[in-house]
């Protein structure tokens, strides 16, 4: 990787580290799983199940939030302080700091989750006193969710790259809504007709399928997940998130910093 | 050789919500700045001066146009390793410390890792902010953080540095810090491309100025051209607080400030002036021709525009 990047990264890193609201919403979270362990207790013989499925939710939702919380900031936020001007005045191309900037808080997002997996484990530990091998597949469910978290990123830098924080959030967040029900948009497609079904099917395959990715429920009855869905997702993420931000890229190569 | 080449930048932004319509930024501009020089760009608020910056970092795009930076197109990347810019009213990552931010910017500016530390903690000595480099930015005033932002822009050692209204914000002990920075650093044969709407401080420093208004370029020279124009008149100072009947007679306009008195008049006189001091056993101090001051030029500058602007209109 460019030098660069991993400088304007680790800058990013280090920003949205010591931004206060990330650890209110951190701390929420492990609130949230805590609050896990008590629905679990009243839970006659589920408690294990509600406390994955709990927990779970917890990470991606608040990983979600934490995601276009910052993402959508990124850009905007350097452009409207004008920290931009003494950045992009060095020799660092336009792509490298968007490239960087994504990397930066992708690399929040994975530290996030893997302290919030932790919480998940640990409340997981105390409601059934030991692990069992099953309970491995809590990895693949936070794999995905980090892929989610990949998707997210981008599209709120693709946002922040042309909008305002405000509105990059709205965008951001109502695509991942319309994303979490994308099978049920192809479905739609399916039974559509005419003009209908051509738009209802260029929508479904444009907006992410983030219900590809949600396994937590499978995962809570221990059933297990294909390997070629773990590739197919995996692509998928990579390739889905790498388009967006060839977008954010694009955009903001030909923006003017009034 | 030129430092800066300016081939004819223009800018029009697009204005208004339905109904776009142009509104001319900057009109073409065609401007040289010598190597080695301290470079004036004078304006009054919104003439321009930080849109040709702008254009000059590539934070802005031009409508028509081009540049070229030590000799080189000044879109290439390579050429933003060898200058410096301190945007006005600079605002930093307020989450980095001083000494956090300067190493940030030298890596960016590709500044070699076993240097870094020795470099950043030399730049924070020499803007005067050594006791504070642990302390996050959002606890600094304004003055400091103008200090931070000059630091920035000299921190890789670059051979032409671009100020935007470097003094704004700064009490009088800081501008002149300022000020002796800029001649330090064109002793040290860096180039200083600067924009004020301080005619004093343009005047102090430049080697050659240029005033820009409404985004027009309106008169380009070496300070000492555009003040130079006696106007047939010079000024003699002289000890004392009396003055003689026959500077009188020369129709001299004479003015007492404490122990001196100073009197205009014709150059064709200063003969006879001088002879009169003697005559009278009076100490002469000096006899200087008057030249008209950077500010008059300006304003007659600034005046001519405003008419023919107002004849178009």
């Amino acid at each position: 990787m460019n030098a660069r990047i991993g400088y304007i990264a680790s800058n990013t890193f280090r920003e949205a580290v010591r931004d206060r609201v990330l650890y209110n919403l951190i701390a929420f979270a492990v609130l949230l799983s805590g609050a896990a362990i008590l629905v679990g207790q009243i839970s006659i013989d589920i408690e294990k199940l509600v406390v994955i499925n709990l927990g779970l939710t917890a990470v991606s939702l608040f990983g979600i939030v934490i995601a276009i919380f910052i993402g959508i900031g990124l850009v905007s936020k350097e452009i409207e302080k004008r920290t931009l001007y003494t950045v992009l005045s060095r020799p660092v191309r336009r792509w490298e700091f968007i490239v960087g900037k994504y990397f930066g808080l992708a690399g929040t997002l994975v530290v996030n989750t893997f302290f919030m997996a932790i919480g998940v484990f640990a409340a997981l530990f105390y409601v059934s006193h030991k692990f069992v091998r099953a309970d491995a597949l809590i990895l693949v469910a936070l794999y995905f969710i980090v892929l989610e978290f990949l998707i997210i990123c981008s599209l709120a830098l693709l946002f922040s790259s042309f909008s305002s924080p405000l509105l990059s959030a709205v965008f951001a967040f109502s695509l991942f809504v319309v994303g979490s029900f994308a099978e049920d948009l192809r479905g739609f497609a399916g039974m559509a007709h005419g003009l209908t079904r051509w738009l209802a099917t260029g929508a479904a395959y444009l907006v992410p399928n983030f219900s590809a990715f949600n396994v937590i429920s499978s995962i809570a009855h221990e059933q297990p997940v294909a390997a070629q869905l773990i590739w197919h997702n995996t692509l998928y993420a990579l390739f889905y998130a790498a388009m967006a931000l060839s977008g954010a890229v694009l955009i903001f190569e030909r923006r003017n910093l009034k | 050789m030129s430092a800066i080449e300016i081939l004819g930048f223009e800018k029009t932004y697009m204005v208004g919500f339905w109904r776009k319509r142009p509104k001319c930024a900057l009109s073409p501009l065609h401007l040289n700045v010598e190597d080695g020089e301290i470079f004036g760009f004078l304006g009054p608020n919104g003439a321009g001066k930080t849109t040709t910056l702008k254009l000059l970092m590539g934070l802005v795009f031009p409508t028509a146009g081009s540049a070229r930076i030590l000799g080189k197109e000044w879109a290439d990347p390579e050429v933003k390793a060898q200058i410096g810019f301190l945007p006005e009213q600079p605002y930093f990552y307020d989450h980095l410390t001083a000494h956090e931010l300067l190493n940030y910017y030298a890596q960016l500016s590709g500044v070699p890792g076993k240097e870094r530390t020795r470099r950043v903690d030399a730049m924070l000595q020499r803007v005067g902010l050594p006791d504070v480099k642990g302390v996050q930015l959002r606890k600094f005033s304004k003055g400091m953080l103008q200090r931070v932002g000059i630091a920035q822009a000299i921190l890789h050692d670059p051979k032409l540095v671009f100020f935007d209204e470097p003094m704004s914000g700064l009490d009088p002990m800081g501008r002149r810090e300022v000020r002796d920075l800029m001649e330090q650093l064109k002793h040290e044969g860096k180039t200083v491309f600067f924009s004020t709407h301080i005619l004093s401080d343009a005047e102090a420093l430049c080697d050659r100025v240029a005033i820009i208004h409404r985004g027009e370029l309106r008169g380009v020279g070496a300070i000492k051209d555009l003040t130079s124009n006696v106007q047939g008149k010079v000024e003699v100072i002289w000890q004392g607080t009396q003055v003689p009947a026959s500077m009188k007679a020369l129709g001299a306009e004479c003015h007492v400030t404490g122990d001196t008195v100073r009197a205009i008049i014709n150059e064709n006189q200063q003969d006879a002036a001088i002879d009169a001091l003697r005559r009278e056993r009076l100490h002469l101090i000096s006899i200087v021709p008057v030249r008209t001051s950077l500010e008059a030029y300006f304003v007659e500058k600034l005046q001519r525009a405003e008419t023919s602007a107002g004849r178009m209109a």
